[in-house]
């Protein structure tokens, strides 16, 4: 049987739609249009018309080393930032899910960095570890440099991947600590009298049960640890010292709003965009074959 | 095997008293039903004895070890969850082989056993499915398996037909009689279904309100309720129960009715309860303690055929068996014989014996 409710006249549900439409057409469908018009033009960087160029600029980007360079830092920062905000969010929703005494502030406070802008966790964190007068500074006062984002690159990527999961943390948690508390509590009593302590009942049974979330927050987090971490990035850094932390995206920002070269730009938008289709796709292909749903 | 014992446990969470101070010896190789209505504490009670719920005062010892402080895993005892709790991402033979596992077995062995248990239970050709692909019945019986294969000193079931339909779950409640008659383990079945208790249990514990009413075999608890709440609870239909008074020796007044009952040493004047079971009753006879009753519906069950009316105002129902003859409604007169009046004190609910040796022992 068929339990839709339909609009008897096309044209009402055409009106109703009308503002959704518009949104999405405006803000998705009109800007990666102009990035893909402008990934195959060259554009003038004062504006003035522009000229077919074919995949030209494509090349450009590919035979660009700088490129690969934000590749690869765009990788080791995907892989950081996603094992560190998972990881650490899975360890605090477990702790929660004991119901241990003052529990429910600890899950208040955890979930506050989330409703916090990047650029305000940015600029937190950029006083927090800056090497002059931040946490670290007793340390470099007795070894000196022993931090130091602004020369030291490594340092640097450490920075901006703490910041970026400080947040992720907070949404990881939210879903871990709500996928837990979703177990049947009679699954942790019947391996408790099976004769499992409290680490066994949580490798053979909560984590097996978790894996359909924690599918979902690996896309999630990977997916945006790409597009994402732009204002982390501007806020701290600036994408160096000398391009240490200059991912992907924020390669995108400084070639065409700094370099002016827009055409170069939006075909990087393009490449990080079926990049990142390609990245969920191989985890639905591959990953998702493990997980099993209740 | 192993008996256990239970010695005024209480049970509180925060200033609310659960479980008031129970006093429960089962004995070795027994089979104890705790039987009452939802919220009597029968699984709170069953959970500490399992050690899934702490006790907050009183002791509880397995064979002879006080397990207040132990861990569920360290008490030897199994148990059977209302909802089956199977792993839903393990096979039934992980499932039932998960205890062995834990326990660090190696996996020959572990297989070797799950292998026999499946094949007691009719298993064998499921062993490499997953939960969600059995039916109901299956699942009860990974969940049976999953408790034996430890060979546990003490089998817990928190009622664990509840969930079934009504065939399986007697056929069910027979593969758990012979189970036990076959192994012998202590068990302890918690259960509201007073069918269940009736015919799985050698002994019956009645609770009501975190108190035990009656300790007794089936037959004891049908027969000689120890009060007023287990005269109303056991029995389908219930005891007809009324509010009374005594008005001489050996007689009872109750609705305007008066019987004569082999109860010595009443007083004149006593506030009774009296109770008479409906298919202790005889229809259409005419002796010394006759009543009518205006019949207003009547109930065919096949075998036998509730009638329902009132005996003076007040509610009642009759048994008869199902080969009576008669008309659907009417009015009817019916013999209450004297061994069949159950006395409560109307204050304590407790019962009132009839004299030692008297009719009712004879008949």
């Amino acid at each position: 049987m068929d339990r839709r409710a339909v609009y008897k006249t096309a044209w009402i549900g055409g009106l109703l739609l009308a503002p959704q439409l518009l949104l999405v057409f405006t803000f998705f469908y009109w800007p990666t249009g102009a990035a893909l018009f402008w990934a195959f033009t060259l554009e003038r960087p004062w504006g003035g018309g522009n000229e077919f160029a074919g995949l030209d600029n494509f090349r450009m980007v590919f035979s660009d080393t700088a490129y690969w360079g934000a590749v690869w830092r765009s990788m080791v920062f995907a892989l950081g930032s996603t094992a560190l905000a998972m990881g650490l969010a899975l360890l605090f929703a477990l702790f929660c899910d004991r119901q241990l005494r003052g529990y429910k502030a600890y899950q208040t406070m955890l979930i506050w960095p989330y409703a916090v802008a990047a650029p305000a966790a940015g600029v937190a964190f950029r006083f927090l570890f800056a090497p002059e007068a931040g946490v670290f500074a007793a340390l470099n006062k007795i070894h000196p440099d022993f931090w130091n984002p602004s020369v030291n690159g490594f340092h640097a990527m450490i920075l901006i991947v703490v910041a970026y999961s400080w947040k992720y943390l907070a949404y990881n948690f939210i879903f871990f600590l709500a996928a837990l508390q979703s177990i049947p509590r009679a699954l942790i009593e019947a391996s408790a009298m099976d004769g499992s302590g409290p680490l066994r009942r949580m490798w053979d049974i909560q984590l097996p049960l978790l894996a359909p979330t924690m599918f979902f927050l690996l896309v999630i987090n990977i997916t945006d640890s790409f597009v994402d971490s732009f204002g982390i990035i501007d806020l701290t850094t600036h994408g160096g010292p000398s391009k240490a932390t200059t991912l992907m995206v924020y390669k995108i920002y400084f070639d065409g709003f700094k370099g002016l070269d827009y055409s170069g730009a939006a075909a990087q938008s393009i490449v990080l965009m079926l990049l990142v289709m390609a990245l969920t796709f191989v985890q639905f292909r591959f990953i998702e074959r493990r997980v099993h749903y209740r | 095997m192993a008996d256990i014992d239970i010695r005024s446990v209480r049970k509180a969470y925060g200033k609310n008293q659960v479980v008031h101070g129970v006093d429960l010896s089962i004995r070795s190789g027994e089979f104890v039903v705790i039987l009452g209505p939802s919220g009597c504490g029968k699984s709170t009670l069953l959970r500490m004895i399992a050690g899934l719920e702490a006790i907050t005062e009183g002791e509880i010892a397995i064979a002879g070890d006080v397990v207040n402080a132990m861990e569920p895993r360290e008490r030897g005892c199994a148990m059977v969850f209302q909802n089956y709790a199977l792993y839903p991402h393990m096979t039934v033979a992980d499932n039932i082989g998960y205890g062995l596992k834990v326990a660090g077995l190696s996996k020959p062995e572990r297989r070797a056993r799950v292998e026999t248990v499946a094949k007691s239970l009719g298993l064998s050709d499921y062993l490499d499915r997953k939960p969600g692909q059995l039916s109901g019945g299956q699942r009860q019986r990974v969940a049976m398996g999953r408790a034996m294969i430890r060979e546990p000193k003490v089998f817990l079931f928190d009622e664990p037909l509840s969930n079934l339909d009504a065939k399986l779950r007697v056929q069910m409640r027979i593969e758990i009689r012979k189970l036990h008659n076959r192994l012998g383990t202590t068990s302890v079945f918690v259960t509201h279904d007073q069918v269940e208790a009736m015919t799985l249990a050698d002994r019956v514990v009645v609770m009501n309100g975190g108190h035990i009413e009656q300790v007794g075999t089936p037959e004891e608890i049908y027969r000689n309720p120890a009060s007023r709440f287990v005269a109303g609870f056991i029995g389908s239909p219930p005891m007809n129960l009324f509010e009374g008074r005594v008005t001489g020796p050996g007689e009872v007044e109750a609705q305007g009715i008066v019987l004569s009952v082999p109860h010595a040493g009443l007083a004149r004047g006593q506030a009774v309860t009296v109770g008479i079971r409906p298919e202790e009753v005889l229809l259409g006879a005419a002796g010394s303690n006759t009543a009518s009753i205006d019949v207003d519906f009547r109930e065919e069950l096949g075998s036998v055929r509730l009638l329902h009316g009132q005996v003076a105002g007040a509610d009642f129902v009759i048994q008869v068996p199902a080969t009576t003859a008669g008309p659907k409604v009417g009015h009817f007169s019916f013999e209450v014989p004297a061994r069949a009046v159950h006395l409560f004190d109307a204050e304590t609910g407790m019962r009132i014996d009839p004299v030692a040796g008297g009719i009712r022992a004879a008949a």
